[in-house]
């Protein structure tokens, strides 16, 4: 992977997976008829005899690899974002998260990039319903190269996990001098102007409006934040108390997500001025990607005339 | 006390002290959850002779090693039953049997559905219905992948049937021919609001499991030694694949002010209530 490089991050956790399987006998995949897309497909043609193809029955496969883990595996679970955080979000409260069982879900078209299958798959909501649930770690990595340490984190990890992973191509961003760690935020672009907080595949985007913002003598500071929880308050905090303002952008609503969860440190630590940058309260559609996060105000030049906009007045 | 992991039949001494035993659990439940005020009482008296029989006879387990790898599993997927199992699982010696008092109550062990972190002898935390038969799957699958020999039994409720994970898992189960996977249905005819033949009738309930791949025994849930002969049945019958037992029970059982009405479903005994329960409990003695 080299910078710049465009490389869809489910593939990218597709073949973590499949070396993950390869050093760690114990990881199990649940897949429930999508792990074509999803990528888990990978890991079924390396290691068959640990891959549970359990049909179009998402609640069943969750609470099975509930089950599966009690017996010391590390079951890893992966579908669509859209119904592993909803449709089987009891399955996940209750055989999961509230026995703390060591499972990690895979909710694999994050956002909007679902191939213009348009709203009833674009996982709007996903990060804000596995945050709010107890014992619950949510991940969302920035490009490929992040997915792939994020995948081996994850599984070092002990209790449950979500990791978020998109369908679509994004630009290599991070290299080797990257140590993806849980719960830590990353600084990727130094500024006292305004501070731009991103996560997932936004931070692309974002590390381009940071740039661009420089070319016009505007210094921005960037924060990528993979973990969505728990999360790097410090890193928001000092942003607060050193740029004065903030700007958080991510491929989800604006209601519960990144911008939600940054809004709740803010505004009991260091209040500030805040603008979210994320999905309206409102489903999505179908459409090129771009079109859509441009139709919906989630991309680089919304940070950049943001970031504008907030330090003029 | 009768030996455990035990495939011979119930001699006739054997049956009296099973029948003394949940005799005994009867008691515990109406004192446990008379105490905490709140509860599920008609599903915990009517899986009485199942769980004793499980835990008393059948399983191999050990009370004084409940993480032992090679033990039998058991979830308790209709998990609002919890003071039946709790009682059970006290008198079998997992912890100690004054623990019911803090049934329900602030940080106590005893949680109102059961918690696998907080109680020794829970193997699946449940009380969302419909989980149960997934994870007990999930159990099977890693038993197998580690080479153990383990089995795992699940206990349903009637209306627990009408979720439709049940049948997600009942489908991936008999296509699999998962063998060591033993359904129980609780058959008390009662849920929550009402009967289940008001609600949303299950029959033909026997040829809808069969219809998923599965064995089904049918046997009265109440006669200690026919559910003992069954369960066993049922378990030499799953080498080869699923099998559930039907157990035809009564919601209540053994309180007749209690018995078939749904209104006990949840609902706690007043003193006078206790009193009267416990004395036709202790009256029923052969
Ligand atoms: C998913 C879910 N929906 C609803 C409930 C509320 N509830 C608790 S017990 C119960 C009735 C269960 O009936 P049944 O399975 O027949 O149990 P039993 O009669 O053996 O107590 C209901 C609806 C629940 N615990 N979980």
């Amino acid at each position: 992977m080299k910078i710049g490089e465009m490389i869809a991050p489910r593939a990218a956790f597709g073949d973590a997976l499949v070396e993950l399987g390869g050093k760690d006998q114990e990881v199990v995949v649940f897949d429930s008829d999508v792990g074509t897309s999803t990528q888990t497909a990978r890991f079924k043609g390396a290691y068959p005899d640990r891959f549970y193809q359990v049909g179009i029955a998402e609640q069943n496969m969750v609470a099975m690899a509930a089950g599966m883990s009690t017996l010391g595996f590390r079951p890893w679970v992966s579908t669509f974002a859209v119904f592993l955080a909803k449709r089987a979000a009891d399955q996940v409260r209750v055989s999961i998260a509230y026995p703390k069982l060591n499972v990690k879900l895979n909710g694999a078209y994050g956002g909007i990039p679902t191939g213009k299958a348009g709203a009833t798959h674009q996982s709007v909501e996903d990060i804000a319903v596995m945050r709010c649930m107890p014992h619950m770690t949510v991940v969302c990595p920035g490009d490929a190269y992040e997915t792939e340490q994020a995948v081996y984190e994850a599984n070092k990890f002990v209790g449950p996990l979500y990791l978020r992973t998109v369908r679509c191509p994004v630009p290599i961003i991070f290299d080797k001098n990257h140590l993806f760690e849980i719960g830590r935020a990353y600084t990727l672009h130094e500024g006292n102007q305004v501070t731009i907080i991103s996560t997932g595949m936004m931070t692309p985007k974002a590390l381009r409006a940071a740039l661009e913002l420089e070319k016009d003598g505007i210094k921005a500071r960037l924060i990528h934040m993979p973990t969505i929880k728990p999360m790097d308050e410090e890193a928001i905090v000092k942003a607060s108390k050193e740029t004065g303002q903030i700007i958080t952008i991510e491929n989800h609503s604006r209601l519960g997500g990144l911008g939600g969860a940054v809004a709740e440190v803010l505004s009991e630590h260091a209040p500030c001025k805040l603008h979210r940058l994320g999905f309206p309260d409102c489903f999505g559609e179908s459409g090129d990607n771009e079109a859509i996060f441009s139709k919906f105000g989630v991309n680089t030049e919304c940070i950049i005339s943001k970031a504008k906009e907030m330090i003029k007045c | 006390m009768p030996g455990c992991n035990n495939n011979s039949r119930l001699s006739a001494e054997e049956v009296q002290e099973l029948k003394q035993i949940c005799r005994y659990v009867r008691k515990m439940i109406i004192n446990t959850v008379a105490d905490a005020g709140c509860g599920h009482t008609g599903g915990s008296l009517s899986e009485v002779e199942i769980l004793v029989g499980l835990y008393f006879r059948i399983m191999n387990i050990d009370p004084h090693n409940p993480s032992w790898q090679e033990r039998d599993r058991f979830v308790l997927s209709k998990g609002h039953a919890s003071p039946g199992y709790y009682s059970v699982l006290a008198n079998r010696g997992y912890f100690y049997e004054g623990k019911l008092a803090d049934f329900n109550a602030i940080d106590s062990m005893l949680q109102g559905h059961p918690c696998m972190v907080k109680t020794p002898g829970v193997d699946m935390s449940t009380g969302s219905l419909g989980q149960g038969l997934s994870a007990g799957i999930g159990m099977c699958l890693g038993r197998d992948k580690r080479g153990l020999d383990f089995k795992v039994y699940v206990l349903m409720g009637d209306g627990e049937l009408q979720e439709g994970q049940i049948w997600e898992a009942a489908m991936y189960a008999g296509f699999h021919k998962l063998s060591g996977l033993i359904g129980i249905v609780d058959y008390n005819k009662v849920q929550l609001a009402g009967t289940v033949v008001e609600t949303l009738d299950l029959e033909p309930l026997a040829d809808k499991w069969k219809a998923f791949g599965w064995k089904v025994l049918e046997c009265d849930g109440h006669d200690i030694g026919e559910v003992v002969d069954t369960i066993q049945k049922a378990k030499r019958m799953s080498e080869s694949g699923p099998v559930v037992v039907i157990a035809k029970t009564i919601k209540g059982k053994g309180v007749s002010f209690m018995e078939g009405k749904f209104q006990w479903h949840a609902k706690a005994p007043s003193e006078s209530e206790r009193k009267l329960a416990l004395e036709e409990i202790d009256s029923c003695v052969e």
